[in-house]
C-alpha cells in the first residue's frame, strides 16, 4: 500500500474493498490489482457481485463503497461521481444500458468522444450507419447493444476498459465483430507499447476465444475465492461448477 | 347580413358562458384602448417597434426566407404581404369587406357561441389575418404571423381565417408574443383553418408571453378529402395561464391530420392544453403527440380522438416530465369509436426523469446537471414528420431557442 513504485505500476487499485447495494452488504474484500496493459477477467454464478464491482467502479451512487478504497493511477477515486471518472478515463460497457428517448446514438457517441473523429466511418466499422440517428438503444437488440456499446467506448478511448458480460445475446457472426473491437480498444494488437487495460465479465467464457486475458479472478459470495490463469479457471469451472471453486484447494 | 345578425345574436346569448376548462377570466377586467401603430411598408422598419422580441417569437425580421408576412401589435396592423404569387396576406376585416364569400367561412369551423370568448372577440372591434394559397399553389418558404402585444392590461381580439385552396402546399409560422414586462393581458386569438381538397397546410407556433398573461386561442380545422394538416405548438416561457383546445373535423377520405404539442410550465404557469381530432370519413388518420415537461407549474395535457367511420386509423400519445417538486401534470387521453372497424390506440406516461438514464450519460463524461439537459431536450424534441427540409430546421432553431429560455 506505502509503495509509491507500486501503486504506479497498477492501473486499478483495490484494498480491501466493501460495497453495499440499497443497504445490503454485496461485495467484502475484494483486493484486486490491474497492471497497465493487463486485461482480466472475472468469473462468477448469477448474483455473485460481479456486476455491482463494475458499477461501483465507475461510480453509480447506488453502489456503495462501505470499505476499502479505489485508486486509478495511485489517485483514490472513490468518492468520484461517475462523469469524473469517465474523464479520468474509465469507460464501461453495460450489458441492459437504458434507452433514452429523444438522444441519438450519434449524440451518445459525440458526448463520448474525447476528440474530434469521424462518427460515421467508426459507425460503419461497427456496422452501425443506419442506427446513427435512432434513439440510442431504442428497439436494439442484443447484439445492436453491444456494438452500440462498443461504438461509444471506441468514441470514448478509456484507459480501462470495464466490459460487463460483452458476449450474451451474440451471435456468432456479432461475436467476431464484438471481439476485433474489443481488442482494438485494449491495444491487443501492441506488444511493448500497450497502455490500455480491461476488467471483463463473462459467463460463458467464449469472450477468451477472441481477446486474451491475462489474469483471471472467481468472484464467489461477494469475494474473490480464486485468482490465477483464466484459461484454467475457466476449464476448472466448465469441470467442476463454481461450487468446487469456493472450497478449491488447489 | 341577416347571418351576420344570427352570429352577433349568438355571441350576445354567450357572453356570459364560462369555457369548460382554464380559470375562468372577465375580458371587461382589461383594456382595450391602445397606442395606434402605423403601417410599415417593409419589415425592417420593425426595429423602432421593439422587434427584439418578435425574434424572440421567431419572426424573421429580415423577411428572409419567407414568402410573405403579417404583423399585428396590440390592436394595429403593421404589416400584411405576400411576396410570392399565388399567395395572398390580408388583415381579416379587410379581407372580409374585399370578399363576399369569405363570410362562409367566417365563424364556421369555431362556433361564435363556443364560450365568452369567442363570443367576446365578435362582439368587441378585433383584428387578425387572412391567410391564403391559391389552388394548386406551392411556396418554398413559409409565411410568418406575428401576434405581439406591449400595452400593459390590453385584452388582444384575433380573428383568423387561413384557407389551402384545392391542391396546394401552405406553411405557416407564426409567433404570438407579448413584451416580458407587462405585468397583465388577455388574448383571445380565434383561428379557422380550411384545407381544401389535396390541400397541405402546416401550422407552427411558438408561443412567448409575460408572466403575467392569460391567453385563450380558440381554433378549430376542417379539412377535406385527401387534405393534410398538420400542427406544431411551442410553449415553453412563463405564462400566467393558457387554456386551448383546438378541433379538426375529417370531413374528407383520407384526410390527415397531426398535432404537436411541447410544453414547458413554468413556477406558477398553468397550462391546459388539448387536440381533438374527429375522424369522419374512410382513409382517415389522425396522431396527436404531446410532450409536457413541468418546471413547478400544472399542467393538463388534453386528446381526444374521436372515430365516427370505419376504416380510420389514430393514434395519441402523451408524456409528462416532472423536473420539480410543486408542478403537477395531468394526461388526459380520450379515444372515442362508433364503428366496429376504427383502429385506435394511446400511450400516456407521467414521471420523473429516470436516474438510471442521467448516470448512463454521465458514465460517457456528462455532469449530472448537463446530462439532466440532454435528457429534457431529448424529452422535447419530438421528431416531426412531414415538414419541408428548410421548415423543419426553423423549427429546430425555433424550438432551440425557446428551450434555452425554459430549461
Amino acid at each position: 500500500m506505502g509503495d509509491p513504485e507500486k501503486e504506479r505500476d497498477a492501473m486499478l487499485e483495490l484494498r480491501d474493498l466493501a460495497v453495499a447495494v440499497d443497504g445490503r452488504q454485496i461485495l467484502s474484500g475484494i483486493d484486486l490489482e490491474i497492471g497497465y496493459g493487463e486485461t482480466h477477467v472475472l468469473f462468477g454464478p448469477n448474483g455473485s457481485g460481479k456486476t455491482t464491482l463494475l458499477m461501483a467502479l465507475m461510480g453509480f451512487p447506488r453502489y456503495q463503497v462501505t470499505g476499502g478504497a479505489i485508486k486509478l493511477n495511485g489517485e483514490d477515486i472513490t468518492s468520484l461521481p461517475p462523469d469524473e471518472r469517465a474523464r479520468r478515463g474509465i469507460g464501461m460497457m453495460y450489458q441492459r444500458p437504458p434507452t433514452v428517448r429523444g438522444v441519438s446514438l450519434r449524440q451518445m457517441v459525440s458526448i463520448s468522444s474525447r476528440d474530434d473523429l469521424d462518427v460515421a466511418s467508426l459507425a460503419g466499422e461497427m456496422n452501425l450507419e443506419e442506427f446513427l440517428e435512432r434513439d440510442v438503444n431504442h428497439g436494439f437488440s442484443g447484439g445492436e447493444i453491444k456494438r452500440s456499446e462498443l461504438l461509444q467506448l471506441q468514441a470514448q478511448n478509456p484507459d480501462l476498459v470495464l466490459l460487463d458480460e460483452p458476449e450474451s445475446g451474440v451471435d456468432m457472426e456479432n461475436l467476431q465483430l464484438v471481439g476485433r473491437a474489443i481488442r482494438r480498444l485494449l491495444q491487443k494488437d501492441l506488444v511493448r507499447r500497450r497502455s490500455k487495460s480491461g476488467l471483463i465479465i463473462t459467463h460463458t467464457g467464449y469472450i477468451l476465444d477472441y481477446v486474451e486475458a491475462d489474469h483471471g479472478h472467481v468472484l464467489c459470495n461477494g469475494t474473490i475465492v480464486c485468482s490465477g490463469n483464466p484459461r484454467e479457471q475457466l476449464e476448472g469451472i466448465r469441470r467442476y461448477g463454481f461450487e468446487e471453486c469456493a472450497t478449491c484447494t488447489r | 347580413m341577416h347571418a351576420l345578425e344570427e352570429i352577433r345574436e349568438r355571441a350576445r346569448a354567450a357572453a356570459a358562458k364560462p369555457a369548460l376548462y382554464g380559470a375562468d377570466l372577465d375580458p371587461c377586467e382589461y383594456t382595450a384602448e391602445a397606442g395606434e401603430c402605423g403601417y410599415v411598408e417593409s419589415l425592417d422598419q420593425l426595429e423602432e417597434l421593439g422587434a427584439e422580441e418578435l425574434a424572440r417569437a421567431g419572426v424573421e425580421i429580415s423577411g428572409k426566407e419567407r414568402s410573405g408576412s403579417y404583423v399585428q401589435i396590440d390592436g394595429s396592423v403593421v404589416h400584411s404581404k405576400a411576396l410570392e404569387k399565388g399567395l395572398e396576406v390580408l388583415g381579416c376585416r379587410e379581407a372580409l369587406e374585399k370578399y363576399d364569400w369569405l363570410w362562409d367561412y367566417y365563424w364556421n369551423a369555431v362556433a361564435v357561441d363556443a364560450d365568452k370568448y369567442t363570443a367576446d372577440v365578435e362582439l368587441n372591434p378585433f383584428e387578425g389575418y387572412f391567410m391564403r394559397a391559391m389552388p394548386g399553389s406551392r411556396t418554398i418558404y413559409p409565411l410568418q404571423a406575428c401576434l405581439y402585444m406591449r400595452e400593459p392590461r390590453f385584452v388582444q381580439r384575433v380573428h383568423n381565417i387561413i384557407i389551402a385552396e384545392e391542391g396546394s402546399e401552405l406553411h405557416i409560422i407564426t409567433g404570438c408574443a407579448s413584451k416580458h414586462d407587462i405585468e397583465a393581458g388577455l388574448h383571445l386569438g380565434v383561428s379557422e383553418f380550411y384545407v381544401k381538397r389535396n390541400a397541405k397546410l402546416t401550422f407552427t407556433m411558438v408561443h412567448s408571453w409575460a408572466e403575467g398573461m392569460d391567453v385563450r386561442p380558440r381554433s378549430a380545422v376542417v379539412v377535406e378529402e385527401g387534405g393534410l394538416f398538420m400542427n406544431n405548438y411551442i410553449a415553453m416561457e412563463a405564462v400566467r395561464s393558457l387554456q386551448t383546445y383546438p378541433t379538426c373535423r375529417l370531413v374528407g377520405e383520407g384526410a390527415t391530420a397531426r398535432f404537436n404539442s411541447i410544453m414547458v410550465a413554468q413556477p406558477g404557469s398553468e397550462l391546459d392544453v388539448g387536440s381533438r381530432v374527429v375522424l369522419g370519413a374512410p382513409g382517415c388518420s389522425a396522431e396527436i403527440i404531446s410532450r409536457a415537461v413541468t418546471r413547478g407549474g400544472n399542467i393538463v395535457a388534453r386528446g381526444h380522438l374521436k372515430g365516427e367511420t370505419g376504416g380510420i386509423r389514430a393514434h395519441l400519445e402523451c408524456h409528462g416530465l416532472i423536473l420539480e417538486e410543486g408542478g403537477a401534470i395531468l394526461a388526459v387521453p380520450e379515444l372515442e369509436g362508433h364503428h366496429p372497424d376504427v383502429d385506435m390506440s394511446h400511450e400516456a406516461a407521467v414521471g420523473k426523469i429516470a436516474q438510471q438514464e442521467v448516470e448512463y450519460l454521465m458514465s460517457r463524461g456528462l455532469s449530472e446537471e448537463e446530462a439532466t439537459a440532454a435528457i429534457v431536450r431529448g424529452f422535447l424534441n419530438v421528431k416531426i414528420e412531414g415538414l419541408p427540409p428548410r421548415l423543419e430546421q426553423e423549427m429546430k432553431r425555433m424550438m432551440e431557442m425557446s428551450r434555452r429560455k425554459a430549461l
